[in-house]
């Protein structure tokens, strides 16, 4: 009875707080994101797929019905062909360098000195904007006729070798890893800092009981460090990866996409833009938005256990 | 690593005390010979040496510009930029001088700290709002709403220029700052709802509820506990959002691109990508302008930058 009347009085002098509280007034604090969420991303996300099934004059006005006739151009029309096959080009080049070289010189870089000063120089880029960047490549990629002093620095250094100055961004086989090479400079340093942070954060005791266990430098770093900094490496490279598939303004400034360079985002800023072809410009933005869609969803699921391990 | 909170990991970045990862690394017994000394220390400059000419490789191209911006029109076209690092140097700010008196670029400057001040601030303030919501209140549908705001991160941006800009034409806003100003404000919100709600969440249970039981208002506990106490985060956001927006072209492009006096610096560079082709001095300063605050802050402020990219990618 005691007992009872103890527990009776501690809970009367401490309610539970119960888990399902509910704040009805956050709907007022969440309400101008949800207004600009919805009119800025979901609306237009519905408006522009209805746009991809329709044909439309050069002011945007709906003409007619198109059925799949902008995703069928898409996919047979051989310029749109090169387009996508780009993006591919880009995806696998570019993510590969910008989180490889930034896992390289992550590991690298710890074992120096001057670890900040070098962080600085690789991570500075990501501060420019495209333009400045592309700017500033300008002056590695000029080409001059052969026979006259070479102005770039790429031509002048090949030219040391005697091979012939190379127009870059208009050679096709270069031109496209030419582009990419300015976007492995902007974001090689973003990769190569936050793993630098995750490497710092594996633990001493598995590092020094695998060198108990008599593991090699090789066996060390691939067997224990990157598996240890895997979801950071997963971050990274989902990070990369959308950031290529969206990418624009590296080709847009450049290039503008001529000369067998267009990238996705380029085509649909052409058709919308330059062409006014509303209908084939949104079938382009529903072809990003649906190729992006897997990595969003490998994302999400990131996300959503991160919350509930909370 | 999964346990391991943000702050703990922008911490260990920053920390002098984080012991280096080549400190473990490397072997556990100590060199006991001189020639092991040896091996050690040749293995060790040797990656010096490597990181060394890889940062140099990464500084060359900035550099090169830089030398450019300082040399005469004439030379800029005939001979390469590396010829001005050895005498005669013919260095000049005739450049300089011509695209700050000649090219507008003085108001270009102006424009763009018009765009990015308030282009930084909006969208932190209506996201902090948010954040606070998805971290510290109960109400249905809370993950799922948080959930739709984070996968707008991927979204291109490009797929709502055209309606938008179609909205902002027939209400007269297309070439106002305010349009530019809006469409930074929503496009910065999915990243900073999902930076802010991570920090905010992390911040101690405790606090936030015992400032409840005395009777603060949801409001000032906001405004009097999780702003001061979230100033990290808040600075790195702002640092983010603010590059965007100073770098930013094509919404500048698309809702002010008609109105050349209120362009900002990366239209006006891309303007004359354009218009002067190959007149590579005007550009070569013209840029170094254009990156001349950006590279200020970011060597000011890029403890906070960094701890705000691992804030945000590596919340674990």
């Amino acid at each position: 009875m005691a007992t009872m009347a103890q527990q009776e009085r501690v809970s009367v002098a401490v309610p539970p707080r119960r888990r399902r509280d509910i704040t009805w007034s956050a709907f007022l604090w969440i309400a101008p994101t949800i207004l600009l969420i919805g009119l800025f991303f979901i609306w237009p996300m519905i408006l522009t797929t209805i746009t991809s099934f329709e044909t439309t004059d050069t002011l945007g006005n709906v003409t007619g019905f198109a059925g799949l006739k902008w995703y069928k151009d898409i996919f047979t029309d051989p310029a749109n062909l090169t387009i996508l096959r780009n993006n591919v080009l880009w995806l696998v080049v570019g993510t590969t360098l910008t989180v490889g070289i930034g896992l390289i010189i992550a590991v690298l870089v710890d074992r120096v000195k001057i670890e900040a000063v070098i962080k600085s120089t690789l991570f500075l880029p990501m501060a420019l904007s495209a333009t400045a960047a592309a700017v500033i490549w300008r002056f590695m990629y000029i080409y001059e006729p052969a026979g006259q002093p070479q102005i770039g620095l790429l031509n002048a250094f090949i030219g040391l070798f005697g091979i012939q100055p190379v127009a870059w961004f208009v050679n096709e086989v270069v031109n496209n890893f030419a582009l990419i090479a300015i976007y492995v400079w902007m974001w090689t340093g973003f990769s190569m800092v936050i793993l630098s942070a995750a490497l710092k954060g594996v633990p001493d005791e598995i590092i020094e009981a695998a060198k108990i266990d008599g593991a090699s430098r090789f066996t060390l770093f691939w067997r224990v460090m990157v598996p240890m900094i895997a979801p950071t490496l997963t971050v990274v490279t989902i990070t990369m990866i959308i950031n290529i598939l969206k990418i624009f303004d590296v080709v847009y400034v450049n290039t503008g996409g001529d000369f067998h360079t267009s990238v996705i985002a380029q085509a649909f800023y052409d058709q919308l833009f330059t062409f006014q072809n509303y209908g084939l410009g949104s079938a382009w933005a529903v072809v990003l938005t649906i190729v992006i869609l897997p990595v969003m969803i490998i994302n999400l699921r990131r996300i959503r256990a991160e919350r509930g391990s909370r | 690593m999964s346990t391991m909170d943000s702050q703990q990991i922008a911490d260990l970045a920053t920390s002098e005390r984080a012991k280096s990862v080549s400190e473990r690394f490397g072997s556990t017994e100590r060199p006991r010979t001189a020639m092991e000394r040896f091996t050690q220390a040749l293995r060790n400059s040797t990656v010096t040496i490597i990181v060394v000419i890889v940062a140099v490789m990464w500084s060359i191209p900035t550099f090169g510009l830089f030398v450019s911006s300082f040399r005469p029109p004439a030379l800029i076209a005939s001979t390469g930029w590396w010829t001005g690092l050895v005498p005669p140097w013919h260095a000049t700010i005739e450049n300089y001088q011509a695209v700050i008196q000649g090219q507008g670029f003085g108001q270009a400057f102006i424009n763009s700290l018009i765009i990015a001040i308030p282009g930084t601030l909006l969208p932190i303030l209506i996201g902090s709002f948010a954040a606070y919501a998805f971290a510290w209140m109960k109400f249905p549908g809370r993950d799922f709403l948080f959930l739709v705001v984070v996968a707008m991160l991927v979204i291109p941006n490009q797929i709502a220029l055209a309606p938008i800009l179609s909205i902002f034409t027939s209400i007269g806003l297309t070439g106002q700052y305010a349009a530019v100003w809006i469409v930074h404000m929503a496009f910065g919100l999915p990243f900073a709802i999902f930076l802010l709600t991570n920090f905010f969440s992390a911040l101690p249970k405790d606090l936030i509820e015992s400032a409840h039981i005395d009777g603060a208002s949801s409001f000032r506990t906001f405004w009097n506990l999780i702003i001061p106490l979230s100033v990290p985060a808040l600075a790195s956001l702002a640092i983010f959002q603010f590059m965007w927006v100073w770098n930013d072209l094509l919404i500048a492009l698309i809702f002010l691109g008609g109105s050349a006096d209120k362009a900002p610096l990366t239209l006006a560079v891309a303007n004359l990508v354009g218009s002067y082709g190959e007149n590579y001095q005007l550009l070569t300063a013209a840029a170094f302008i254009s990156m001349a605050l950006p590279l200020v802050v970011f060597f000011s402020l890029q403890r906070y930058f960094v701890r705000g990219i691992l804030a945000g990618s590596v919340k674990g």
